[in-house]
C-alpha cells in the first residue's frame, strides 16, 4: 500500500485523527494539572466569585484562586464526592451544616489561634455547629437574617414589626416568599410562637397551616433572583424571608427597600467557611481564611455585587455608608431578637421538606 | 468471507463505534447508575423501594405529574395549532426567493439565551410589564391582570419556544410533499378545504407528530421556564427533582422521579411511535 492510498484509507484517517485527539487531550489534561498545583481550589457561593473579593488575595499571594459555586449543601457535597481527595481546598458551607460536612470526614479542625474569633458576634460564632467533638471546623464569616423585606413607600412600615401582617387581608397579592424552606418555616414557627431551635415533628401541622395562610396572600414563592426581582421592580411590596441580604445591595438604585426585626423575632443565617482535610495546599487555604476574615477581606464580603450581608467580624473596614445600609449599629438589639436557623436532623429535615412541598403545591 | 469483505465489515464497526461508545457512556451506563440510585436508601444505602412508593402515596409528588401532564399537553397542542398555519404560510404564500430569509426571522428568538428569554417575558408580564401597561392604558382594564408567575407564564415561555421548534419540521414535511398530490386532488374534483383535509394534513402528520413528540419530550422534562416564569405557584415534575437535590442531596429519590419521568416519556413515545417517521420530516 503506498503512503498515499494509507492516507486515503477511512481507517488509517480515523487513526491519525485519534492519535491526534488523544495527544491534544494529553496535553490538556496536563495543563490542566500544572494549573491546579498552583491553585486554590474553593468551592463557594456567588458572593465569593466578586473579583473585588479575590484579586487582592490573589495578587498578594500570587496565585490563582479557582471557585465553583454550588447552590445548596446537598449539591455542594455531592460535588465533592465526585471529586478526587485534595481537588478543593476550602468550602463555603451554611455553619448549620458544617457538622455534615465533619460526618464524612471531608473537614479538617481549623487552628482558633490563628483566626480572628475574638473579634467576631458573640452569637454567630455558631458553637454548636461548628465545633464538632470538641474541634472546631468552621468559622462563620457572613450572617444576616430571614425576615420582612419590604417597600417602605408602598406598605406601613408600622405593620412590618409583627408577622401577623404576612397573612393579613391588607397585603393580599402583595407577597412573595423567599423559596428555601428552612428559614420561611423558621419565621412560620415565629409566626405561631415556636422556638425555631426546639421545632418537632409535632410542631409541623401548625407551621404547615401558617404556610398555607402566607401562601394564600403571595404572589410567589422565588429563588433569590425572582424573588429580588419581584420587590425591585414592584411586582411585590414584601417579601417573607427576605432581609439585608436583598435591600442591602440594592439600597443606592432604591432607598425605598428597607427590612425589619418583627416583634415575634427573625431567623438568623449564617455562612461558615471551612478548610479539606485531604487539601494539598492548607497553608494557602488558612491565608486565604485569614484573608476573608480581616477587616479588608470582610468588608469585601459583607458588600459583594451578588448579595451584601452582614460581616461576622465586629472590625470590619466598611465605610459609615456601608454600615448605615447594613444597619451595623443595630446589630446587638437584632442579635439579641433573633432566634436561630432551623436544624433537623435527617428525618425531621424530610418533613419539613414535604410540608414545604405541600405549601407549594396548594392552590 | 473474503478479505474486501471483513475490512468493509470492520470499517463500519469503526465508523459506528464513536457513536455506540458514546451512548454506552452517556446514556446506557448514566441510566444504569441512575436505575441503581433510584433502590437506594438515602439515609444508610440499603436497597429500598420507598424512593418508588413515596411518589404514589404523596400527592403532592402525584399533584408534580399531573401538572406537567397538565401544562405540556396544553403547549403542545397550543404550539401545533399556531406552528401549523405558519409553516403553511412560509411554504405555500412566501415566495421560494424570501422563504430562506422568513425561516431565519422565524428562528430568531433561538438565538437568544433560554435564561434570558425566560426572565424577557417575565418582564413583559409583570404587574408594571409591557401588557398590563397597554390593557390599562387603553382602559381595557382597571387593575393589573397577574399574568407573571402563572401557569398561563409559563405557558407562553413554552409556546414562543415550541412554536419555533414546531415550524422547523413541519416546514419541511410541506416543502417535500409533491405538487402533483394536490395537482391529483384537484383533477378528482376535490376543493382546497377538501384536499388539505384528506391529501395535505395526513401526508404532513409525520411532521407534525415529530414536531409535537420533541415539544413533549422538552417540555416535560424543562425545569427553568416553570421555575422562572411559574413563580413556584405549583411545580412540576423537573421542579420536584431539583428540589430533592439543593439542601438534602438525595440522589436516590431524584432518581427515582426522573426514571418515572423517563417512563411516561416511553410512554408517550410508544403511543404516538406508528405516526413518528423522523426520517420523513
Amino acid at each position: 500500500m503506498s503512503a498515499t492510498s494509507a492516507s486515503r484509507n477511512p481507517l488509517s484517517v480515523l487513526k491519525r485523527h485519534l492519535h491526534v485527539a488523544c495527544a491534544a487531550t494529553a496535553l490538556l489534561v496536563g495543563a490542566g494539572d500544572l494549573a491546579g498545583a498552583a491553585d486554590l481550589n474553593a468551592l463557594i457561593w456567588c458572593d465569593h466569585s466578586d473579583p473585588a473579593l479575590l484579586q487582592p488575595f490573589e495578587e498578594a499571594n500570587n496565585i490563582k484562586v479557582n471557585v465553583k459555586e454550588f447552590e445548596g449543601t446537598g449539591a455542594g457535597l455531592a460535588i465533592v464526592e465526585q471529586s478526587q481527595p485534595g481537588d478543593w481546598d476550602v468550602m463555603v458551607i451554611d455553619s448549620i451544616d458544617v457538622p455534615r460536612g465533619v460526618e464524612k470526614g471531608l473537614f479538617e479542625p481549623l487552628p482558633e489561634d490563628k483566626l480572628p474569633f475574638a473579634d467576631l458576634f458573640p452569637q454567630v460564632k455558631m458553637d454548636g455547629s461548628t465545633i464538632v467533638g470538641g474541634k472546631r471546623y468552621g468559622i462563620t464569616e457572613k450572617f444576616g437574617y430571614n425576615t420582612i423585606g419590604f417597600n417602605k413607600t408602598k406598605v406601613d412600615p408600622a405593620d412590618m414589626q409583627s408577622l401577623a401582617s404576612l397573612t393579613s387581608d391588607k397585603y393580599k397579592g402583595k407577597v412573595a416568599i423567599y423559596d428555601y424552606y428552612l428559614p420561611v418555616i423558621g419565621m412560620a414557627a415565629l409566626a405561631i410562637g415556636k422556638k425555631t431551635a426546639e421545632l418537632t415533628e409535632a410542631d409541623l401541622p401548625a407551621i404547615k397551616a401558617e404556610l398555607l395562610k402566607m401562601k394564600a396572600n403571595a404572589k410567589l414563592v422565588g429563588e433569590v433572583t425572582a424573588s429580588q426581582t419581584a420587590l425591585a421592580t414592584g411586582e411585590v411590596d414584601i417579601l417573607v424571608g427576605g432581609g439585608e441580604w436583598v435591600t442591602a445591595g440594592l439600597a443606592k438604585e432604591n432607598p425605598a427597600l428597607d427590612f425589619s426585626i418583627p416583634k415575634e423575632g427573625a431567623v438568623l443565617w449564617s455562612q461558615s467557611l471551612a478548610m479539606f482535610k485531604d487539601s494539598k495546599n492548607k497553608d494557602m487555604a488558612l491565608k486565604f481564611i485569614q484573608y476573608i476574615m480581616s477587616p479588608e477581606g470582610q468588608a469585601r464580603l459583607a458588600t459583594s455585587s451578588c448579595y451584601w450581608g452582614m460581616p461576622s467580624n465586629t472590625k470590619a473596614a466598611l465605610t459609615d455608608d456601608q454600615k448605615k445600609t447594613l444597619r451595623f449599629i443595630e446589630q446587638p438589639q437584632f442579635l439579641a431578637r433573633a432566634q436561630a436557623y432551623p436544624a433537623p436532623n435527617a428525618d425531621l429535615d424530610k418533613k419539613m421538606q414535604d410540608v414545604w412541598t405541600e405549601m407549594l403545591q396548594a392552590q | 468471507m473474503n478479505t474486501a469483505q471483513n475490512n468493509g465489515h470492520a470499517l463500519r464497526w469503526a465508523l459506528v463505534a464513536p457513536a455506540l461508545g458514546w451512548t454506552l457512556l452517556f446514556f446506557v451506563l448514566p441510566f444504569i447508575a441512575m436505575g441503581l440510585s433510584s433502590l437506594t436508601a438515602h439515609e444508610g444505602g440499603g436497597f429500598t423501594l420507598s424512593n418508588y412508593s413515596q411518589f404514589f402515596t404523596n400527592a403532592s409528588y402525584w399533584q408534580a405529574m399531573v401538572n406537567s401532564l397538565q401544562v405540556t399537553a396544553i403547549v403542545t397542542v397550543v404550539s401545533v395549532l399556531l406552528a401549523y398555519p405558519f409553516a403553511w404560510i412560509l411554504a405555500e404564500m412566501v415566495p421560494v426567493r424570501w422563504q430562506r430569509l422568513a425561516l431565519m426571522l422565524a428562528v430568531l428568538p433561538f438565538w437568544t439565551s433560554y435564561v434570558v428569554r425566560s426572565y424577557s417575558w417575565l418582564l413583559v408580564l409583570a404587574q408594571n410589564g409591557v401588557v398590563n401597561r397597554a390593557l390599562t392604558g387603553s382602559g381595557l382594564i382597571s387593575e393589573p391582570l397577574q399574568l407573571a408567575n402563572t401557569r398561563l407564564a409559563t405557558t407562553i415561555g413554552f409556546v414562543h419556544f415550541f412554536v419555533m421548534l414546531l415550524t422547523l419540521t413541519i416546514f419541511a414535511n410541506l416543502k417535500q410533499l409533491s405538487p402533483s398530490y394536490r395537482r391529483a386532488a384537484a383533477d378528482l374534483g376535490a376543493g382546497p378545504v377538501r384536499t388539505f383535509l384528506h391529501v395535505v394534513l395526513p401526508l404532513t402528520l409525520p411532521g407534525i407528530m415529530v414536531g409535537a413528540f420533541l415539544t413533549f419530550v422538552l417540555c416535560i422534562g424543562d425545569y427553568i421556564t416553570p421555575q422562572i416564569l411559574g413563580g413556584n405557584n405549583e411545580l412540576v415534575m423537573p421542579q420536584l427533582v431539583m428540589m430533592q437535590i439543593g439542601r438534602r442531596g438525595d440522589f436516590p429519590l431524584a432518581s427515582a422521579l426522573s426514571i418515572i419521568l423517563m417512563v411516561v416519556v416511553t410512554a408517550a413515545y410508544l403511543a404516538c411511535a406508528r405516526w413518528l417517521k423522523i426520517e420523513r420530516t
